[in-house]
């Protein structure tokens, strides 16, 4: 198969730069492993900071891909740079794809909560991820039936902890466990919910305000301190121990539920997909932009470029800004090799 | 009783499963702006009787938040009403109206 451009990933990025650079009459050719388009956000029920439908905004992005040809359920084998205007990939199924650039839309992952064992999460029963909640929504299952008198909420989980080589805040968890706090608070009125923060960032327009709302209409409480460690008792409730940082004083609860907001991490599967590009990775694993300013969608390779959250978290309305941005250099870039 | 020289300390933890929560469902039924607090320290800063005794309104919330409500209510002691707290906090808590209600609580409830 040949094509101009092959974007790697069909999450949001990967589906929102296909669709722009095919409005350019360009011939594009989108890959993605899962069998379905959407990517992470096929899992979330509604998004921050509004409420909208995650599936509605999956429905836009796939209505407007165009010409684009999509490939599922299949993965890059491998990918050589034969020229400057010439990459040849193969495809997990073997296929070869010839292409003249190539936009990694690799995205992220989120943290493996597991693997923070001090939590438990595979361990207890109601100890569950943020993913997990969504899940949970999405089948408009909540927490189930039994209305829960007391949940918390763990922030930072893979985030800014250097014990789990996860140094970077992973940006979107704060605001979305506000979000979720909310909706569970719609969900069981009575219930008691408490978010165990280090620092909350509201950095976007109208996150501040739904913090506000948390705290003045949902009476959700924030104690500031990270959790020590999590354990279970005879009844299969949960125990969280902290330190109460404002009160300088340690600080236990037992709570029905925990939910913990896994972070978001790089995508390490395609770690052999950039070393085969020779591009170069920061300490965090995300890919590096030829510059964080200017020209953060092109990457030290000329004819490979990246969005999205393949250089590290970003919100959703950021990486369709990005998209868009990248689908005007791909095509910049086309354009210049063809007129040599 | 033998004294061997040992002695019990009490615990120091905030547990909020047995915490007296009283005072603090009372103060948001009256007052919901208590609820409001992000524990920036512009009240306890700006204190004119901070400097010379005990007073934290900060953390008189805190801990009535908690149900330490005896020490809470040691740290308003010495509040002289002045309400430039009121008059700084951020998020619009109305701090006088809730010291005033910490002591008609204490009045009220204990004394």
């Amino acid at each position: 198969m040949e094509g101009d451009v092959l974007i790697i990933g069909g999450g949001p990025a990967g589906m929102e730069t296909a669709s722009r650079i095919s409005d350019f009459k360009r011939n594009v050719i989108l890959v993605e492993k899962e069998r379905e388009l959407g990517g992470h956000i096929l899992k979330w029920d509604r998004l921050f900071p509004d409420g909208i439908l995650a599936s509605d905004i999956t429905k836009d992005l796939k209505a407007s891909l165009g010409n684009t040809k999509v490939i599922l359920g299949s993965y890059l084998a491998s990918i050589e740079k034969r020229d400057d205007y010439h990459f040849v990939a193969q495809l997990s199924s073997g296929e070869i794809i010839r292409c003249s650039s190539v936009v990694l839309a690799t995205g992220f992952k989120l943290f493996p909560a597991q693997k923070k064992q001090e939590y438990g999460y595979g361990l207890y029963d109601r100890v569950i991820t943020n993913e997990d909640l969504e899940t949970r929504f999405k089948k408009s299952e909540g927490l189930g039936k039994e209305a829960p008198k007391r949940v918390g909420f763990v922030h930072c989980v893979g985030s800014r902890d250097e014990k789990i080589c996860n140094k970077q805040c992973s940006k979107l968890c704060c605001i979305t466990a506000v979000k979720q706090a909310i909706e569970l608070k719609q969900l069981y009125p009575d219930a008691e919910i408490f978010c165990f923060y280090m620092d909350l960032r509201m950095y976007g327009r109208g996150y501040e305000d739904l913090y506000l709302e948390a705290q003045s209409k949902y009476g959700i409480r924030f104690i500031r301190g990270r959790v020590s460690e999590i354990s279970q008792d005879q009844s299969g409730l949960v125990i969280v121990k902290a330190e109460d940082t404002l009160a300088s004083r340690p600080l236990k609860i037992t709570l029905d539920w925990v939910i913990l907001m896994a972070g978001i991490i790089s995508e390490r599967e395609n770690d052999y997909l950039t070393q085969q590009l020779s591009l170069q990775l920061g300490e965090d694993g995300f890919i590096n932009s030829l510059d964080p300013i200017i020209k953060t969608d092109q990457t030290n390779i000329p004819g490979v470029f990246v969005t999205g959250s393949a250089t590290g978290p970003k919100t959703l309305p950021e990486v369709l800004s990005e998209a868009r941005s990248t689908a005007l250099t791909v095509n910049e870039y086309l354009n210049k090799i063809k007129n040599g | 009783m033998v004294d061997f020289g040992f002695k019990l300390s009490s615990s120091n933890r905030i547990d909020l499963d047995s915490c007296d929560s009283d005072l603090f469902l009372k103060l948001k039924a009256e007052s919901g702006t208590i609820k409001q607090c992000i524990a920036c320290g512009s009240c306890a800063s700006s204190c004119s009787a901070a400097n010379f005794t005990g007073v934290n309104f900060r953390k008189t919330i805190l801990l009535i938040e908690r149900g330490k409500n005896e020490e809470a209510k040691e740290l308003i002691k010495g509040c002289m009403l002045c309400g430039k707290c009121t008059l700084v906090c951020p998020r619009g808590i109305n701090t006088r109206e809730i010291i005033l209600s910490i002591n008609q609580y204490y009045k009220k409830e204990r004394f």
